[in-house]
């Protein structure tokens, strides 16, 4: 298949319909609006619906609305706009509905800026909304990675019952890349297959098959057991669904991990650090929720591993998962930035030297 | 023997949680017998709010969703665009809800001449929360944050949602009833259908708003809440219809 230059924003937009998506609710925020932008082109040429929120609280709101309908629906955001979706995202996994949230992150806190950041890496895997929950998040680095993440997140939603985010940086909506689009998957609301969708329940019916879209258990005991399975569910997910990376870890003496556009860079610096004799390994984690424990710890126990060196664009906040994996049994280091300025090869390439040197 | 006044089938055999003088009972029966006359065929969805009626959705004997508060009407939109013309889909909200923190979403529903219907229970107190202020709360009126009385040079005077709404462009129609006696209630019910009616006919936003007792947060029994609704609320609330585009 021929490949295609695409803006990563519109590539990930098309993806999202070629997977089936007909619903699209949204707001303009920088830097994402191009992903609003094409679908309110591109739904009517294929008989979907782009609906302009009043606000990101709304677009949430309707996202619900139309899983709970069946719909393979999407939204998309940047940071602040995702801030507001909380609410909703937290309704929605309250009320196991399967959809698509996308946050192509931007500098914080706060309105910060419109340039790529990571800094909602906390708010996407460790809370967010309230409540006890998790999203199957994925973090991709390339707009090909995220073209083919898109083709089965929402069979991922819909196996598991949950929502799945991606955390891009501002980077990957924005940057051009010649992508492989795959071809178009037919989606039909199908009430078999989602029985506790709103999809026609009539008096006389099985009332046990009734749609009900909720997320309050009043007593103490039943939400408990409305607990206890989301539980479970996201077990099973923590078991099956766990992926990332391994580059070049076969003899490194260090091992980075990164996630998202900065594990690409730190791919740069592992190739500039090569030349000068020092061989240095990476594990990018590709689900940041599930984290990929066992595969930093294994690479960080390696036995020529003398340190990991943890990179992100933000104060390290992956840093606290790599920390949890790794317990000690190596010494690990960090280098990010704040303010949207992305790290450098030469910086990522300095701060090892600095490391082997002792400093 | 003939049958001659019986249950709804659009409501289920759940008991009401609802305190005694409560109108969210005659409502919602209301409701239910004017989708049950509808003959919809199981093409119903109602969107729950938060507040005294979010157990709707066990009552009402069809599809339903629970939203989180004030977003019903952004959730019936995005279940509207998907299920289509042929489904009825009503939100049913009360006044904390829905003329507080969600104006946005009812305000952009009829702004985009959204084609849904929101049954507005207005009973001028925060219910479920224990008879708080609302936006609704009248001048002068004692809730346990106004325990002053509301003082409008403070918090501004009750918000009018029916006749704010009816100057919305693409709203369609708007009516204000209440069900303080029973040639009220037969005029509550010709307003719902009305509303239910005009959706299913593909025609716009409606939106009936409607005067409820709550006896227990007013500290008041149920038939001096039904006279305190009619010297207080009526009077400030006018009944009636505020906008309908079919009539013009």
């Amino acid at each position: 298949m021929a490949l295609t230059l695409m803006k990563g924003s519109e590539a990930i937009a098309e993806a999202a319909i070629r997977a089936g998506a007909r619903y699209f609710f949204g707001y303009p925020i920088t830097p994402q609006t191009e992903i609003p932008e094409y679908m309110s082109a591109r739904m009517p040429e294929v008989g979907g619906c782009f609906l302009q929120a009043e606000s990101e609280v709304a677009a949430i709101n309707m996202i619900y609305g139309a899983a709970g309908a069946g719909a393979r629906a999407l939204t998309s955001s940047s940071s602040p706009g995702v801030s507001l979706k909380q609410e909703g995202i937290s309704y929605c996994a309250g009320a196991q509905l399967p959809a698509v949230i996308l946050n192509v992150m931007r500098g914080g806190p706060g309105l910060g800026n419109i340039q790529a950041s990571q800094g909602d890496y906390f708010q996407a895997v460790k809370g967010g909304g309230n409540g006890d929950y998790h999203l199957l998040t994925y973090a991709p680095a390339s707009v090909q990675e995220a073209i083919d993440i898109m083709m089965y997140a929402f069979d991922k939603a819909e196996k598991y019952r949950i929502p799945v985010l991606f955390l891009a940086d501002g980077i990957i909506a924005q940057m051009m890349e010649p992508v492989e689009m795959p071809e178009m998957v037919d989606y039909k609301i199908d009430p078999e297959k989602k029985p506790w969708a709103c999809t026609g329940w009539k008096p006389g019916d099985d009332p046990a098959k009734r749609g009900v879209i909720n997320s309050i258990y009043i007593d103490t005991e039943t939400l408990s057991v409305h607990n206890d399975d989301l539980q479970a569910c996201y077990r099973e997910i923590i078991a099956n669904e766990q992926q990332w990376e391994e580059y070049n870890l076969e003899g490194a003496e260090y091992v980075i991990t990164a996630f998202g556009t900065v594990a690409r860079i730190a791919k740069s610096a592992i190739a500039e650090l090569k030349e000068q004799g020092i061989n240095v390994g990476l594990v990018r984690p590709i689900t940041v929720w599930p984290f990929p424990y066992d595969a930093v710890k294994k690479a960080a126990e390696l036995p020529g591993v003398k340190a990991v060196l943890d990179v992100e664009l933000n104060e390290g906040q992956m840093l606290e998962d790599v920390k949890i994996a790794i317990n000690g049994a190596k010494p690990i280091d960090f280098f990010g930035h704040l303010g949207s300025q992305m790290p450098t090869t030469e910086e990522i390439v300095a701060k090892i030297i600095s490391m082997k040197e002792g400093k | 023997m003939s049958v001659v006044f019986e249950k709804t089938k659009l409501l289920t055999d759940k008991q009401f949680h609802y305190c005694p003088g409560c109108n969210h009972g005659i409502i919602h029966r209301l409701v239910a017998e004017v989708i049950d006359e509808m003959n919809l065929d199981g093409k119903v969805i109602g969107v729950a709010p938060v507040g005294c009626s979010v157990f709707a959705y066990d009552y009402f004997n069809c599809d339903m969703y629970e939203a989180a508060h004030g977003r019903a009407p952004a959730v019936a939109t995005g279940a509207k665009r998907v299920v289509g013309k042929d489904t009825l889909v009503f939100t049913y909200q009360g006044d904390g809800d829905l003329a507080s923190i969600g104006t946005a979403e009812i305000v952009h529903a009829a702004h985009r001449g959204e084609k849904i219907s929101t049954i507005f229970v207005n009973n001028a107190i925060y219910g479920m929360t224990g008879g708080q202020m609302a936006p609704t709360t009248l001048v002068g009126q004692k809730t346990t944050t106004s325990p002053y009385g509301r003082d409008e040079d403070w918090c501004g005077a009750p918000l009018k949602v029916s006749e704010m709404l009816a100057e919305v462009p693409c709203s369609y129609y708007i009516e204000r009833v209440a069900v303080n006696n029973t040639p009220n209630i037969v005029k509550a019910k010709k307003a719902i259908s009305k509303a239910f009616h005009y959706q299913m006919e593909g025609k716009g936003f409606t939106l009936v708003e409607v005067l409820s007792a709550c006896p227990t947060n007013w500290g008041l029994s149920p038939v001096k809440a039904m006279e305190w609704l009619e010297e207080n609320m009526i009077p400030y609330y006018p009944l009636g219809v505020k906008k309908d585009k079919g009539a013009e």
